[in-house]
């Protein structure tokens, strides 16, 4: 090659090249997050909108469940963990930072059954949801069911028990519930994420026990409420605290979390709140974020995707079936992110 | 000149064939020797060892891989290994609460259900590999081996979607209610009926690895030379009878190591067991019962275990399916070459 034409080459891949970096440099800024599998139908629409809004920045949010996303938030890899369960303080000590644990929405457990000839409704104590999952009672048209539904005609059937078979936020509400209200289910299963069940088969994910319920007449499940809701799924009213049998909706999930308006990461469950309206088997989902990021730049739009999130973005939330923070707590949610110093 | 006397030429040839070892000598002597013939450009050694490093670099990779999976394996279930030491193996517990851990249930699922896959895989698939290659004409069984290879192209996840929504019911409503109506003192027919469980579980992984052994089984019938058939037809015998005294006997040992590198599949199958195993840790008689296996409480519960000895937990159950997989597929594999390495000469 004569030195002509190979400077004029370079020249060419140089120009190329410089070309490309300044449009990458203009390009928006991918924030990316991980966790929890509840939060993502939320956060897909959510981040898509703020993305809309905001050119500069987008968000990749990886659902790859509450335990991946505090992992992978300890280790750095992402800028923001989400978690149905807050870190403890194991994990906490592993993060070696100050971390903020910013609330970010709500989810229930939903009771959903598969009973011939019975629709939504079922009335269910609180007491008996846990006699059911501990396996002691058995069939449908047990004495215990039959006294609280009087005018339904409730078919002698086995019940067959589902719950998941993977570590899930869900799982941890539900069994934080059957600890608060039975003092057997406490004793021998206790309270977490993945547990040792005394009775009953695992569905994976939400589909999965979803589906199991709807393939096995006779069957019982707990159920993320979006999902319920999207699928027209029958489910019970559950006592409360409060003596009221009531559905888990928008209004009665949102009531339980106003009822403890000092919620924080270290008390953290609303499970069998106080209140008339309340539906007892609530919790919230989490936020990870580092207090002092390494990057100020990359933090400071982390800080306003969360600010934005935790205010305009639970519009988007009710939109989707997921449960708006209530005020009192949207407010400590503004706190806790403003305290981000970047 | 074209045309060179072949006799001189082969004797020439058949000299240099001492000089054979030395490339770079041969051309030489042969131009030389004939003199018409352009000189041969072998290429130069150097670029003959890059070949020879790059082949054995690229072999040796893949044996890095492997033996650094082990060693990352062992490593990080140290703590569990350190924490629980053999009793692991035998233990039932599996409490994420209490960080109780033991291996027994899932080793039980991972087992049982691979052995009523294999039991149920190995006599169709050895059955269909045969009407593939003894009593079926060309034009039925080259689009009958193609439609059963499909098998093995559909994705574990849509078996197991399949398995939940259609072969559960049909599990549930028909199958095991006529077993347990006939067969019920039996232990293992006996029991309540969810339609998913151990034996849900074991048709599916059958369906999932007959495509495997119906090939290879039809493969080594076919391999069987001619002459044998022959021999035996000679006699008398009829196409059954030659099938069953000469050629099923020499195919043997190669049909068995079908069954050993399907059951190394059905080891590790993961998707499609879990959706319809029940995923239940517990050992229970009746073979209509949930359960678990190894490869699903890892798939179950990996991402969501938070404390390090629940994880390292987890990893040791990879490490003991990882050895257990390695030794069926070792041992198939190691079967077939002894089959295969005869047959060819």
């Amino acid at each position: 090659m004569s030195p002509c034409s190979w400077i004029s080459k370079t020249a060419g891949l140089a120009g190329i090249v410089l070309a490309l970096g300044a449009s990458v440099a203009l390009a928006a800024t991918q924030l990316t997050g991980a966790g929890s599998t509840f939060d993502y139908p939320f956060f897909s629409k959510a981040f898509y909108e703020y993305s809309q809004q905001h050119a500069d920045v987008t968000v990749n949010y990886q659902s790859i469940g509450s335990g991946g996303g505090i992992q992978q938030f300890i280790a750095k890899t992402v800028d923001f963990g989400a978690s149905d369960v807050p870190m403890n303080a194991e994990e906490l000590k592993l993060a070696k930072a100050p971390v903020l644990q910013v609330p970010v929405t709500l989810g229930a457990a939903a009771i959903g059954y598969n009973i011939p000839g019975i629709g939504k409704g079922l009335r269910m104590t609180r007491q008996l949801i846990a006699e059911i999952y501990l396996g002691n009672v058995k069939k449908w048209n047990a004495p215990e069911i039959a006294k609280l539904n009087p005018k339904l005609k409730l078919p002698d059937m086995d019940i067959t028990v589902v719950h998941r078979s993977d570590g899930s936020g869900t799982t941890y509400i539900f069994t934080d519930f059957l600890s608060h209200v039975s003092a057997q289910w406490k004793e021998k299963v206790g309270t977490g994420k993945s547990v040792q069940w005394p009775a009953g088969i695992g569905g994976k994910g939400n589909e999965g026990v979803a589906g199991q319920v709807r393939q096995t007449p006779g069957a019982i499940g707990y159920i993320e409420l979006a999902y319920v809701l999207e699928n027209q799924m029958s489910y019970a009213r559950v006592e409360n605290k409060a003596g009221k049998f009531e559905y888990p909706t928008i209004e009665t999930v949102a009531a339980a979390a106003a009822s403890k308006p000092e919620v924080s990461s270290t008390d953290f469950s609303i499970v069998d709140a106080a209140g008339e309206n309340s539906y007892p088997i609530s919790g919230y989902s989490w936020v990870m974020l580092y207090q002092h990021p390494s990057d100020p730049a990359r933090g400071k739009l982390v800080r306003e995707t969360m600010e934005w999130l935790v205010t305009k973005g639970q519009a988007v939330a009710k939109s989707v079936d997921y449960v708006p923070l209530p005020e009192n707590v949207q407010q400590r949610a503004i706190k806790l992110v403003s305290a981000m110093k970047t | 000149m074209a045309n060179v006397d072949n006799g001189s030429a082969s004797d020439e040839l058949g000299l240099s064939g001492a000089a054979a070892d030395d490339p770079a000598a041969a051309p030489a002597s042969v131009a030389g020797a004939v003199g018409q013939i352009e000189q041969i450009k072998l290429p130069p050694a150097p670029r003959g060892k890059i070949f020879e490093w790059a082949v054995y670099g690229a072999t040796g990779v893949f044996l890095a891989i492997i033996v650094g999976l082990f060693i990352e394996l062992l490593a990080n279930s140290w703590l569990s290994i350190s924490t629980f030491g053999l009793s692991f193996l035998w233990t039932s517990q599996w409490n994420p609460v209490t960080s109780q851990f033991g291996a027994l249930p899932f080793i039980y699922g991972t087992i049982v259900s691979s052995a009523i896959a294999i039991l149920l895989a190995s006599i169709a698939g050895v059955m269909a590999g045969a009407f593939l290659a003894e009593f079926s004409p060309p034009q039925i069984s080259e689009p009958l081996s193609f439609v059963i290879e499909l098998l093995a192209a559909v994705p574990s996840v849509v078996y197991g979607l399949w398995g939940l929504f259609v072969l559960g019911p049909v599990m549930r409503d028909y199958v095991e209610p006529l077993l347990q109506r006939y067969f019920g003192f039996l232990p293992i027919f006996a029991g309540t009926i969810y339609g998913v469980g151990m034996l849900t579980a074991g048709v599916i992984l059958a369906i999932m690895i007959v495509p495997t052994v119906t090939a290879i089984s039809r493969d080594v019938m076919r391999a069987v030379p001619n002459s044998q058939r022959e021999a035996i037809w000679a006699l008398g015998a009829n196409r059954w009878q030659g099938f069953t005294m000469v050629v099923l006997p020499i195919a043997r040992p190669g049909v068995f190591a079908a069954c050993i590198l399907a059951l190394g599949r059905a080891l590790g199958e993961t998707i499609a067991t879990t959706m319809v195993i029940g995923n239940r840790p517990a050992i229970a008689a009746s073979l209509f019962a949930p359960s678990y296996t190894i490869s699903s409480v890892i798939a179950n519960e990996f991402t969501e275990a938070t404390t390090q000895v629940y994880l390292s937990a987890l990893i040791e159950l990879g490490l003991l399916l990882f050895i257990i997989s390695v030794i069926v597929n070792g041992l198939a594999r190691l079967l077939l070459w002894t089959i295969f390495r005869p047959m060819e000469s």
